[in-house]
């Protein structure tokens, strides 16, 4: 196969030519690896890790020959570095940890490369994943592998999984880990026209994972199919006791019932998703997979949502204010980077100054407001309560539905550039994946068609927690009546 | 609540975040108009509402107060700006 073909596969088809002998993983690996130093301009990744890559396929090409393939047995997958890599630099894309090399795997790492998986590098995201444009990180922006119609500025792969989603989408590894703490697995696979998933929390570890807000972040897949989704979580997932929230239960193989369909399921439409600012492109989009759904023997209910205005701004209470806590580690003693200060008092601050970029300094400032004596119940407290009636709201719309259906963000992407000045106006983005976050609930989403602009467009399918089976099989129901086929041009 | 240059200056201490006085004025502009937008909170009725602590209620786990690992004091200075041996280094902190 020429090293196009091999590219292009889908995980599916590559684990059954691996299986049947018809190509190796080192030629799958070498492909990959021409691909990215071909493609250097996309910025995807900030550590590519070739001779590591060969050195994993060729170990699992022997693995394969001793007859112990694993699950992901020679698939060559980026990583996004804010998974610690034993040996391999991981910096969440901030200069406060440029050159931190790990001594340790991440759990969800290490089950990764157990099941056979090939690492090709680590991929960019927003620094510490704070940011929906991959515009925060400390090695510069990605950049979109789509190009709107008949406008040839550089475009944003949404955030904070940028890397990752480009990299899948620009055909430079067969899928990535993503993280996803308000959005930042979903609307950057959006954007780039890929599939991306945020399982329910607890599902996978988040040991050895750069903590952004702890009670929020999920590890999940990106790839470019439902089931390769489903494949690549299936490996991921699992309990874990170095994670005190990693839940104990069963992880049932979602591929096996990846195709079950939905007929006979109750799909929930909830009103308040339509917001007023929402393009028409995506509301016929929404139509549309409503209706998809319908023909495919689901029946829409409607359901109501009545505090989604409400989850966003307490997000961003709640995320930075863990985020302000979990960051109070970066003080130049431990790891990192350190700047020299008068006393010890002085070093950590010109220490944090220096080596957080913008949109962190702002982050945990709001958050050691929101948590600052006489601040606490106005802020962190009240934010918590609304993040509990978020919760329920979603509970009371499952007794009427098994999943929901939503756009996935209220935009296309946009220019590198365009939104970076305007907080609030990029914080938006992140309106209709925020609200699963805040309850927890698995949640993803699936390409579904273009925008006017010719730019791809999600539909965010969330389930009930635990129920992953059911989210990956609504979203293989919309892949299949979409036949999202589009993939971005080669570059002009 | 208004929110003013003190107050950043102050939380700027609280957090051990040296920002530079030439950006105090617009960080403050910024965090104003985020806390600003964040008051729509106050429309919701949470009178009784339990703040929400975890995704799924469970028991916290324990384990057996043993050692797991250890011995690796130099796996764990090894990316510390300044190390004595397996000692983290800081400035003076005792006169």
């Amino acid at each position: 196969m020429s090293a196009g073909a091999l590219t292009d596969l889908t995980i599916e088809a590559a684990r059954d030519l691996l299986a049947g002998g018809e190509i190796s993983a080192r030629e799958l690996a070498e492909a990959h690896i021409e691909a990215i130093a071909g493609a250097r301009h996309l910025n995807a990744f900030i550590t590519e890790t070739p001779e590591r890559a060969l050195a994993d396929a060729e170990a699992s090409d022997a693995r394969r020959r001793r007859g112990e393939a694993g699950a992901l047995e020679g698939i060559p997958l980026g990583i996004k570095d804010l998974f610690c890599t034993e040996g391999v630099m991981s910096t969440a894309a901030s200069a406060i940890l440029d050159g931190f090399v790990p001594a340790y795997e991440s759990t969800v790492s290490r089950n990764l490369f157990d099941a056979g998986a090939v690492m090709l590098g680590k991929l960019n995201l927003d620094e510490f994943a704070m940011g929906s444009s991959n515009e925060t990180s400390h090695f510069g922006p990605v950049e979109n592998p789509w190009r709107r119609r008949g406008d040839n500025r550089p475009l944003v792969p949404g955030g904070s999984s940028g890397g990752s989603a480009a990299a899948v989408a620009a055909r430079l590894c067969l899928g990535a880990t993503g993280t996803d703490t308000g959005g930042s697995i979903r609307q950057p696979a959006a954007f780039c026209g890929v599939v991306g998933a945020k399982p329910t929390y607890g599902r996978c570890s988040r040991w050895g994972i750069v903590a952004f807000a702890s009670s929020l972040d999920q590890a999940g897949p990106m790839a470019r199919g439902v089931r390769d989704a489903a494949i690549v979580l299936g490996a991921m997932a699992g309990f874990d006791p170095k994670d005190s929230t990693s839940v104990d239960i069963a992880v049932p193989d979602f591929e096996t019932t990846v195709d079950d369909g939905v007929a006979g399921l109750k799909v929930g439409i909830p009103a308040e998703y339509a917001l007023d600012e929402t393009p028409d492109d995506i509301r016929a989009l929404w139509d549309e997979g409503i209706a998809w759904l319908r023909d495919a023997g689901a029946e829409p209910v409607e359901v109501s949502l009545p505090h989604t205005p409400y989850a966003l701004p307490a997000y961003h209470l709640i995320a930075p204010a863990e985020a302000s806590s979990n960051l109070a580690r970066y003080d130049g003693v431990r790891y990192g980077k350190r700047v020299e200060g008068a006393d010890l008092i002085d070093t950590y601050a010109k220490t944090r100054g220096a080596g957080f970029g913008a949109e962190v300094r702002r982050r945990i400032l709001i958050g050691t407001y929101a948590l600052s004596a006489g601040y606490y119940d106005a802020y962190y407290l009240k934010a918590q309560k609304v993040r509990t009636l978020v919760a329920r709201d979603f509970d009371r719309a499952f007794e009427a539905c098994d999943f929901l259906l939503m756009p996935t963000c209220p935009s296309d992407a946009f220019a590198i550039g365009e939104k970076s000045d305007d907080p609030i106006a990029m914080y938006l983005n992140d309106v209709l994946t925020v609200p699963a976050s805040l309850a927890g609930l698995p949640a993803m989403s699936v390409p579904a068609g273009l925008s006017e602009g010719g730019l791809p467009l999600g539909l965010q399918i969330v389930s009930r927690a635990f129920d992953e089976e059911t989210m990956f099989r609504a979203a293989r129901a919309i892949e299949k009546a979409a036949g999202f086929a589009a993939r971005p041009g080669p570059r002009v | 609540m208004a929110v003013d240059t003190d107050t950043v200056r102050r939380i700027a201490m609280l957090a051990r975040l040296d920002v530079p006085e030439g950006e105090l004025a617009d960080l403050t502009g910024e965090l104003a108009k985020i806390l600003d937008w964040m008051g729509q909170l106050g429309e919701v009725d949470t009178d009784g509402v339990v703040p929400m602590a975890a995704v799924k209620p469970m028991p916290l786990r324990r384990r057996a107060d043993a050692v797991t690992e250890g011995g690796i004091a130099d796996e764990i200075v090894a990316n510390a700006p300044e190390a004595a041996g397996p000692f983290y280094t800081v400035p003076k902190v005792i006169e």
